[in-house]
């Protein structure tokens, strides 16, 4: 047998080509580029919503004029041209669907692509999912079985149109309009996204699903996504996102804002697996994300995220524990190879009394990448006996790539107990050698180790999405994930 | 008129009696304008994230103190490690006192950063070594444009320097309020060893603010152990830059008390440009009342095989803030790099407050990083073992906090020293820790 080394994978992660980089060839309804009040009124029009949500697009367009982009992130990259984008593009042919079947089946081709084909997820795993696509939601299964339990799950343009007076009361609550820059860019033109409602004391059945792409070049993609749990409430919620091959770099610039209400759940889980653009650095998805979610008393909100893809990745879902007793936690993989660069992590804000967070944070990075962790931790006067443990832990394949940690830990408070760790190796040549002397060859030493290694994370994960993030953790750490 | 605009204005009267033909002269205009450029860091700049410099920068600062005052020896005498035979240098508002100091250039030479810039024997030196380290920021630059006086020490090749020597810096209140800006050079050859002692001290009810600039250069195998007792009054404010070039195989470590000062600011530079080198990092602070401390530390590490060890501990009580901002940073040629970092606070009162950053930037693959960060209070157990077996609460307290930072008392090399912290630590926690060191 060969001898598979460390170089071997480096050499394979390295010519590794992308994948799903396919690009379906659907007719786009686009707008012309450019952002301007036209713009905002013009998309606001297109999704036919009310003169409020108008009125509140262009309160945040003003905003975000006003505003500069960030500078203070660990990441390098050639600042996107907000005049040069279209912010909107919609799959043509689209009235409403009631059956997959009359789904344009170059699109269930997408999907079947993708790996994810929706009827064989709709038989097998119960799962019902709301599938983006450029901008658009196209499909809603399983609605009819999430109606009877009073559960709302649609698209939140026609969210907008059926549910107003929920939306009219949430939206922006968690991150208003001028959060920061990208934020405020995504209350401006967000074109479409996810709404769910989960009534009091009911526990959604299955894990709510959805899945975006970019499909048309030289669109940005900005959804937002907007979860209530009402109290005492559950409800899981998975996100996964690719984007096809493109030379160019495509922006997305996502919000997603989570509430639970007092004894609520909401358990958030991301496969991100946008291009990353190829092995010259070239290409590759701008991901500039705000994720915020909040907990009333007595609540948890757990975000769960494998980062795998997008040149440049800007995320940092947060929690805000502003009940008493209330537990965030973050679980996150992000790996990077090529010239992809990760400047992700999480904020634990700590209001309430008794309030916990756990942070674990698992960065792989592989080729020329750099990643960084960059957590905040913050205790408030008022919240007693605040606890909080945050572990990061960096594995560097290659002496060209970077870890970064930046963890700010801010207590007010004298009876928080705060601990936090980190640690930054390579896979050890001793752990490898101690497999080999069990026979273990070493191309499954490494499979075994960086699994070990990511396998706290790995555990958060749905069953049912535990196997598909594997699958898209393959793209970036092939041959050695096993 | 702003202390910004004083502060140039004054530049100018500064020229007019100092040696223009020096050859540091380019090098303070340069400074000058630079920081006219930048003016004092405000909170929008990362590394002052936390730390405001506002409520020191409101007084009317003299920035050339008139005339010395005499202190005697026995009024200050206990601000000295006075147990240990020792080579002294002493400030008084800023101009050096003779009578209190005890220089040499026996061999060695511990005198005047003054006597360095305008003898032409040491112009070499200068020209090597001046001003090489310190980055070109803001608070720098304005201590580089006013450098004319502070410690000069060189040592030589294969020199053990038997006595520790202490640099003390009193204010007595002369003036209203009083601006220093001591510069030091410490130059350590091959195979040498020293010991330094510093120390900043108030007299005075007046304000004070000291902006400190220190480049030590720590060649081939020397080993330079440094101590910093920062133990003020609360109306005295330090910003201490202190900046380490080390060459192969030197060790150096840096040891900062800091228990006093209105406000505290110490930036400590570590720069690894050789191979197997070992840097030491560590402090302990108790504070209380409205006191700040913040400790921003970097070291950087640019060739392989080398070690760097952080351990900083934190107590704070009253309306106190602390800062810890830690930073490694790990080039990509310095494999085999051990790194660590741990930062231990305790948070006794209800209004004090602790901010800290332990960042790693690892662009090195085979390395072995890590820090650790804790918040947390004494061990609840720990308390009632101790009160179970009749100690009262305030020494059991104070047992325990002594004992929390033990850790960094134990590397400190020499007995005095560990015995004047001991006594301050206990009375800073208001008990009698009965024994002695």
């Amino acid at each position: 047998m060969t001898k598979y080394t460390e170089d071997d994978l480096r050499e394979e992660l390295k010519t590794k080509e992308y994948e799903y980089g396919f690009y379906t060839d659907i007719e786009s309804d686009t707008f012309p580029v450019g952002l301007n009040e036209e713009i905002v009124k013009a998309i606001s029009l297109k999704k036919e919503e009310p003169e409020w949500m108008t009125a509140w697009r262009l309160e945040a367009f003003r905003a975000w004029k006003e505003m500069i982009e960030p500078e203070w992130a660990n990441v390098d990259y050639v600042k996107p041209d907000f005049q040069a984008i279209s912010y909107y593009s919609a799959p043509n042919s689209k009235p409403k669907y009631d059956s997959l079947d009359q789904v344009d089946p170059e699109l269930l081709e997408t999907f079947k692509k993708l790996g994810i084909s929706i009827d064989e997820q709709k038989k097998l795993t119960g799962v019902a999912m709301d599938v983006v696509i450029d901008s658009v939601s196209v499909a809603t299964t399983f609605k009819k079985s999430l109606n009877e339990k009073g559960i709302i799950f649609c698209s939140i343009s026609e969210a907008i149109r059926e549910h107003p007076e929920l939306v009219r009361k949430y939206i922006g609550t968690v991150v208003p309009q001028k959060d920061n820059f990208y934020a405020a860019l995504n209350s401006a033109v967000f074109s479409d996204g996810s709404f769910c409602y989960i009534p009091k004391g009911v526990r959604c059945p299955m894990e709510l699903s959805t899945y975006f792409r970019i499909n048309q070049a030289g669109t940005g993609q900005f959804e937002r996504t907007l979860l209530i749990a009402d109290e005492d409430s559950y409800v899981s919620y998975l996100e996964g996102c690719t984007a096809p091959s493109r030379d160019e770099n495509q922006l997305h610039a996502a919000v997603v804002e989570l509430i639970a209400m007092d004894g609520a759940e909401i358990k958030y889980s991301t496969v991100q697996n946008w291009y990353p653009g190829n092995d010259e650095g070239k290409g590759g998805v701008y991901n500039f994300v705000t994720k915020r979610g909040i907990c009333e008393k007595n609540a948890k909100i757990s975000w769960t995220q494998v980062e795998t893809g997008s040149a440049i990745t800007w995320k940092y879902p947060s929690c805000i524990l502003k009940g008493d007793n209330s537990v965030g936690e973050f679980y996150s993989i992000a790996v990077t190879n090529n010239f992809q660069q990760a400047d992700t992590g999480t904020k634990m804000i700590h209001l309430g009394k008794n309030t916990k967070s756990t942070i674990i944070s698992k960065g792989i990075s592989a080729g020329k990448s750099q990643n960084s962790y960059r957590g905040l931790v913050k205790i408030g006067p008022n919240a007693d006996n605040a606890r909080n443990f945050s572990q990061c832990d960096s594995l560097l394949m290659g002496n060209e790539c970077g870890a970064h940690t930046f963890p700010y830990i801010e207590a007010k408070n004298k009876s928080a107990i705060i601990e936090h760790e980190a640690t930054t190796s390579k896979i050890g040549e001793d752990q490898i050698f101690y497999c080999n002397q069990r026979g273990i060859d070493t191309e499954k030493a490494i499979a075994l180790i960086v699994n070990g290694f990511s396998k706290e994370v790995l555990n958060k994960l749905p069953m049912e999405f535990a196997i598909e993030a594997q699958k898209l953790l393959e793209i970036s750490l092939e041959g050695s994930v096993g | 008129m702003e202390l910004k605009e004083k502060l140039i204005s004054s530049f100018l009267a500064f020229e007019n009696h100092v040696d223009l033909d020096s050859p540091i002269h380019d090098v303070r205009t340069e400074a000058i304008k630079i920081f006219e450029n930048q003016g004092f860091p405000t909170k929008k700049e990362e590394a002052w994230k936390y730390t405001s410099l506002n409520s020191i920068l409101k007084h009317d600062y003299s920035v050339f103190p008139k005339h010395e005052k005499n202190i005697e020896y026995n009024d200050v005498k206990k601000y000295f490690i006075h147990e240990i035979d020792s080579y002294k240098i002493v400030f008084i508002d800023g101009k050096y006192s003779s009578h209190l100091s005890q220089t040499t250039h026996d061999g060695i030479d511990v005198c005047l950063m003054s006597a360095a810039l305008n003898k032409p024997k040491y112009r070499l030196i200068i020209e090597n070594y001046f001003n090489k380290i310190a980055p070109k920021d803001s608070l720098n630059s304005l201590n580089t444009a006013f450098s004319q006086e502070g410690a000069y020490i060189q040592i030589p090749k294969n020199k053990l320097v038997e006595k520790p020597i202490q640099v003390i810096h009193f204010s007595t209140g002369n003036e209203a309020a009083l601006m220093n800006q001591p510069r030091n050079l410490i130059v350590v050859n091959e195979n040498s060893h020293v010991q330094i002692i510093e120390r900043h001290q108030s007299l005075t009810d007046n304000p004070v603010l000291t902006n400190s600039v220190t480049e030590i250069f720590a060649n081939k195998r020397a080993i330079v152990d440094y101590y910093k007792i920062q133990n003020d009054n609360e109306h005295a404010s330090l910003i201490d830059n202190t900046f380490i070039n080390q060459k192969q195989e030197s060790h150096c470590s840096i040891h900062t008390f800091s228990f006093g000062g209105k406000l505290t600011r110490n930036n400590l530079n570590f720069y690894q440009n050789g191979e197997r080198i070992d840097s030491t990092l560590k402090g302990v602070t108790i504070i209380g009342k409205k006191q700040h401390v913040d400790h921003n530390t970097l070291v950087h590490h640019i060739e392989p095989n080398c070690e760097s060890h952080q351990d900083y501990k934190g107590i704070f009580d009253d309306s106190s803030t602390g800062v810890f901002n830690g930073k490694v940073l790990v080039d990509k040629e310095a494999q085999k790099t051990n790194a660590f970092q741990s930062n231990n606070n305790i948070l006794v009162s209800d209004k004090a407050s602790i901010n800290t950053k332990p960042q790693l930037e690892i662009f090195a693959d085979d390395v072995k990083c890590s820090h650790g960060c804790t918040i947390g209070q004494l061990d609840e157990s720990a308390m009632f073992y101790m009160r179970s077996r009749g100690i009262p609460e305030k020494e059991a307290k104070g047992l325990l906090m002594y004992a929390f930072s033990n850790n960094v008392l134990s590397s400190v090399k020499i007995p005095e020293i560990k015995q004047r912290i001991t006594k301050i630590i206990a009375t800073k926690l208001g008990v009698n820790i009965g024994f002695d060191l």
